[in-house]
């Protein structure tokens, strides 16, 4: 379980984390929508240490990782699994050493038990055989899948999703939605996915929250999300201008 | 007018607090290079691609810059000594400006455009489409698995390189003696061997270890301090090749004091 208090970050001028307060539940996976430049992906950033908070707190299955050193937080780190929005594979790798990169870093395993385990993996994503191409020759939604087959090479407890199925056509959005669903029912690992895509976020979320000017300002089941009287919440579903989210 | 004086004591103030900052990171980035060397040289292999992209796509560059430096120092040598300096003392003219001055800098200079921009280029490409946040959060330090390897790749590359412009830089200027200034092989050969001294050599390959340091420093710093998409790769890379540039030329005078006023001395 991850439990975030009270988490405020400054970047320069601007307050971009104003006091966060959010339960990642173990096994569930949790839905962060919000405009644009509401701090998702600042969010999304401090709770895998890529950023560090100026107060607050952040505690995986009871450990504070806000604060800690390199080499604890690195500890931290090998239980997550990240996809990040550009997929973020690396261009001089092919698509099998990207997603074994990992087991190859923090593993001693042999390299066959490896080119297996990358088999493996790509295959749970849909992507048998591709072990040889280059990142560069891949769409967008292959480059996610990849992104995604590394994210669970080494069998984590959490994946993070930043803007999953941003810049995918709705069939590939599709396609990325029943992955995650489909990962979280097949190694019951808990997600927490950054997006704006209410499509997306309907169909994967167990639990929903929505952050606006650095607060969480809802948080419910994708149900409660459709029935709430919630202005903020409303607004934000119905896509409108006017509310009390500034555009 | 004081308007005018306190905007300008304003602005100097930020570019002498920028500096100071940034001179603090390099140091930063240097002693993390140090304290993830161990653990570096494990992946070797990262640090033989990076030997290979560093020096041996170097060479033909080198090998062309080194050729026309030699020749044009015989041609510059040749012009000085005329009425002057017997022409029986050219090949150590030529020797001794190249080995200690001419290979290590000029090698460092093309390597550091060639490489520095390279780095930076690729690294800053790495930042702004988040690949360095991906190691990051894969556990993988980024100082280890990118500046290590780039780094001891450079300190290695960039004297062997430096041995290679020598040896050619000789050559072109052998070929300029021979076919132009009316000196034999054999005197030119001569010449060189009575004053070739090996601490001059030595203080080549010092330098030239140093600037491999330099030009890998600068351009996995900007690479990793790139901002924004494209523009931001465009200026880390230009900032890198300059900052390379002009530290290889001070350095080069650091050391230089430091080798032939003291260790070198007697």
């Amino acid at each position: 379980m991850i439990k975030i208090r009270d988490l405020k970050i400054r970047l320069g001028k601007k307050q971009v984390l104003n006091g966060v307060d959010l339960d990642i539940p173990t096994g569930k996976t949790v839905v962060v929508m919000g405009r644009s430049g509401t701090g998702k992906s600042v969010l999304f950033k401090n709770i895998i240490g890529l950023m560090h908070p100026d107060s607050g707190s952040i505690e995986v299955d009871g450990q504070e990782v806000v604060g800690l050193r390199e080499k604890d937080l690195n500890e931290v780190r090998k239980r997550f699994g990240v996809l990040f929005q550009s997929g973020a594979l690396f261009d001089s790798m092919t698509v099998g050493e990207n997603v074994g990169l990992p087991l190859r870093e923090h593993t001693k395993l042999p390299d066959a038990e490896i080119a297996k385990r990358v088999a493996d993996r790509l295959e749970w994503v849909g992507l048998k055989g591709v072990e040889a191409m280059k990142p560069a020759s891949l769409s967008g939604g292959m480059r996610k899948r990849v992104g995604l087959a590394r994210a669970i090479a080494m069998d984590p407890a959490y994946i993070l999703y930043d803007e999953p199925t941003t810049g995918l056509d709705p069939i590939m959005s599709d396609v990325i939605n029943r992955l995650i669903r489909s990962l979280q029912q097949r190694i019951g690992v808990t997600s927490i996915v950054v997006t704006h895509d209410m499509n997306s976020a309907y169909h994967v979320a167990d639990e929903m929250a929505l952050l606006n000017e650095g607060r969480v300002v809802f948080t419910g089941t994708p149900d409660e999300a459709r029935t709430t009287s919630n202005p903020m919440v409303r607004q934000f579903i119905e896509g409108s201008s006017e509310g009390p989210i500034k555009p | 007018m004081t308007e005018w004086l306190e905007d300008g004591y304003d602005y100097l103030r930020d570019k002498l607090i920028d500096g100071i900052a940034e001179v603090g990171r390099i140091a930063m980035l240097v002693g993390d290079t140090f304290r993830k060397l161990g653990r570096g040289l494990r992946s070797f292999g990262l640090v033989v691609d990076q030997m290979d992209h560093i020096g041996v796509q170097s060479l033909m560059l080198v090998f062309i810059v080194s050729l026309f430096t030699g020749a044009v120092a015989a041609v510059q040598a040749g012009y000085q000594f005329a009425n002057v300096v017997p022409l029986k003392f050219i090949g150590s003219v030529i020797l001794r400006s190249v080995i200690i001055e001419l290979g290590p800098v000029l090698t460092a200079l093309i390597v550091g455009g060639r490489v520095g921009a390279s780095i930076a280029a690729e690294l800053g490409t790495m930042r702004v489409t988040e690949q360095i946040d991906a190691l990051d959060a894969m556990a993988i330090n980024p100082v280890r698995y990118l500046v290590v390897p780039r780094v001891v790749a450079a300190v290695i590359m960039l004297p062997m390189l430096t041995i290679i412009a020598n040896f050619i830089a000789i050559i072109g200027g052998w070929i300029v003696c021979v076919t132009t200034l009316d000196v034999s092989t054999h005197t030119y050969v001569t010449s060189m061997k009575t004053f070739f001294f090996m601490k001059d050599l030595w203080s080549g390959l010092i330098k030239a270890f140093f600037f491999g340091g330099i030009i890998a420093w600068m351009g996995c710093y900007y690479g990793f301090r790139t901002e924004g998409g494209a523009e931001g790769v465009g200026i880390a890379t230009t900032r890198a090749v300059v900052s390379a540039c002009v530290l290889v030329l001070v350095s080069d005078y650091v050391i230089a004091n430091v080798l032939f006023r003291f260790i070198f001395a007697s």
